[in-house]
């Protein structure tokens, strides 16, 4: 059973005074498995953050079905096994974070003892032991962003939904977060989460889903969905003297190193062959292979410019 | 159900009690129920009468302006800085979440009401004018803050914090002027007219029911029925702006 199911969900917004109709998303269908760690990509303004506010409940669907764990994800019972945090979360300025960590135990009726455990294990667990006698206030934005974190884990979820969990974090940040999305795998929670940093998506995610303007364009693991062949080499040497070599065409030229183009292995394996009677130095080979952002760039480019950057699509 | 609604009250107190503004006109009132001693001096025999107006006045200003800046803004901040979205992605009912906003503005009302209170009363012992309606006359004056919170939790959840605020302290005004509404369409020929104002008067939040200020302070007799209407004002009038700001929260798309 798929922990969250979306099939065929619709949403539009209408602005202000306005009835004109812009779609966000059209005919959405997703299924996240459980225990895995599911990346949510696509350009500002395709439609991220939208499908999670509708997975929650926070808004509601013109039409399309949601599910949570086999139920109606409107249902507010089925949300105790889910954890969330949104995107840059505001928190309570004059809450200490044992205050906020607390009050969100309360919420799923924890005794006391109980939540002071919680409490204490979450801190030390995003790395904020000794910062949770401070105001919230006071705490920085990687702070902010792992005691948000910590608040998504308060009730031990099943799934875990990050809005942009990276965004605006400095590199320790972002590797702590993803430590944090790595563990909670290994504890077999399903983690889905929304991002566009797609080196933490390559590097830790089971699946992924893109969405460009409000439609998915591909989604499944990154080795289905980027080719694993190898289109040319780059290869590297040092010291080239005697003019051009027969095979490969130059990239780049910068005093004796020069960077070239293979196509074939053929071609890369006489280049390799005939290094020493042209007097060069080999420094490196580098197979060139498709990326999730060559992927995520196609996808984007070929649908045009995003909702956000042109006020939205027009309802038909 | 009741847990969550206490969590949400408790976390909206301590939040309230933590903010500079809460502090800033309390501050202001304690001043004005203190300046009435001064003011006081300027009349000839009316001391007292000055003393308890200007302090049951001040307790009725800052008490409504407390309701209508803390409560907007810990409501509205709620929605505008997402902190919400948090909240409702737990198992966390919208009505839930209203009612438990309120009753927490509620007990931040009643501290800063009880603060207010004290300070007057203190000054009162110390002149040797205390009178025991007074509390009476403030116990309805809390009435009218908890009906404003109600409207200020209303429109909070209907729109912005800036107009929430305009909206809420203009009923304010107009509830204290509904007798003249009544006034008005007694006087006015046309029917239309004459079932517009009745439609009006009983719709506005009628403030008047909740002032007694100027018996209290003259010294005259308070019927019974009087302070059980107000009290049953207050229950069907505020449980019904209560309801309806659930309703619409229920289906605000928290974007």
């Amino acid at each position: 059973m798929p922990v969250l199911e979306l099939d065929d969900v619709h949403k539009s917004y209408r602005s202000h005074l306005s009835i004109r109709k812009y779609w966000i998303l059209r005919g959405l269908s997703l299924s996240i498995r459980e225990g895995e760690i599911f990346g949510y990509i696509g350009t500002n303004g395709a439609g991220k953050t939208t499908t999670i506010k509708l997975a929650l409940g926070l808004i509601f669907p013109d039409a399309g079905t949601i599910r949570l764990f086999g139920q109606d994800a409107s249902r507010v019972e089925v949300r105790r096994r889910v954890g969330f945090l949104p995107e840059n979360p505001y928190l309570y300025d004059y809450l200490t974070g044992e205050e906020f960590l607390d009050f969100h135990a309360r919420l799923f009726a924890l005794d006391a003892p109980a939540r002071r455990k919680r409490v204490r294990d979450l801190l030390e667990r995003v790395g904020l032991s000794n910062r949770g006698d401070r105001q919230l206030r006071h705490y920085s934005k990687g702070m902010l962003q792992r005691i948000g974190l910590a608040q998504a884990l308060v009730n031990d979820p099943d799934l875990v939904i990050l809005d942009e969990p990276m965004s605006g974090l400095d590199p320790i940040g972002r590797r702590e977060v993803r430590d944090i999305i790595l563990d909670l795998k290994a504890r077999g929670r399903t983690v889905f989460f929304s991002t566009h940093i797609l080196s933490d998506t390559e590097m830790i995610c089971d699946r992924v889903g893109l969405l460009v303007k409000g439609s998915l364009k591909a989604v499944g693991r990154i080795d289905e969905l980027v080719s694993r062949d190898v289109p040319y080499w780059e290869v590297a040497l040092r010291g080239v003297t005697n003019g051009g070599l027969p095979c490969g065409s130059v990239m780049s030229r910068r005093d004796d190193r020069v960077l070239i183009r293979v196509d074939s292995q053929g071609d890369l394996h006489r280049l390799l062959a005939i290094l020493n009677g042209h007097g060069a130095e080999l420094v490196s080979v580098t197979p060139a292979r498709q990326s999730l952002e060559d992927l995520f760039i196609r996808e984007a480019r070929s649908a045009g410019p995003a909702p956000a950057e042109r006020g939205g699509q027009r309802a038909h | 159900m009741l847990t969550r609604i206490n969590a949400i009250a408790l976390n909206t107190f301590r939040e309230a009690i933590r903010h500079r503004i809460l502090y800033l006109l309390l501050v202001f009132a304690v001043v004005m129920i203190s300046f009435a001693q001064i003011l006081s001096l300027l009349t000839v025999g009316s001391e007292e009468k000055i003393i308890k107006d200007f302090g049951l006045a001040s307790i009725d200003l800052f008490g409504v302006l407390t309701a209508v800046f803390i409560g907007i803004g810990l409501v509205s901040k709620e929605i505008e800085r997402r902190t919400v979205y948090t909240l409702l992605a737990k198992p966390l009912h919208r009505f839930e979440f209203v009612l438990g906003k309120y009753a927490g503005l509620a007990i931040t009302l009643l501290v800063n009401t009880a603060v207010m209170s004290l300070w007057f009363f203190l000054v009162l012992l110390i002149k040797g004018m205390f009178d025991g309606m007074l509390v009476m006359a403030i116990l309805l004056l809390f009435f009218q803050f908890l009906l404003i919170t109600a409207l200020a939790v209303l429109f909070s959840c209907l729109s912005t914090p800036i107009l929430a605020s305009v909206m809420t302290l203009a009923l304010y005004v107009i509830g204290h002027l509904l007798w003249s509404l009544d006034l008005l369409g007694a006087r006015l020929t046309s029917a239309p007219g004459r079932g517009l104002c009745r439609v009006l008067y009983f719709l506005l939040p009628n403030l008047g029911n909740f002032d007694i200020k100027g018996e209290v302070v003259h010294g005259l007799a308070i019927d019974g029925g009087r302070i059980l209407w107000a009290t049953l004002y207050l229950i069907l009038y505020g449980s019904t702006v209560l309801w309806t700001a659930c309703a619409v929260f229920e289906r605000k798309e928290l974007q």
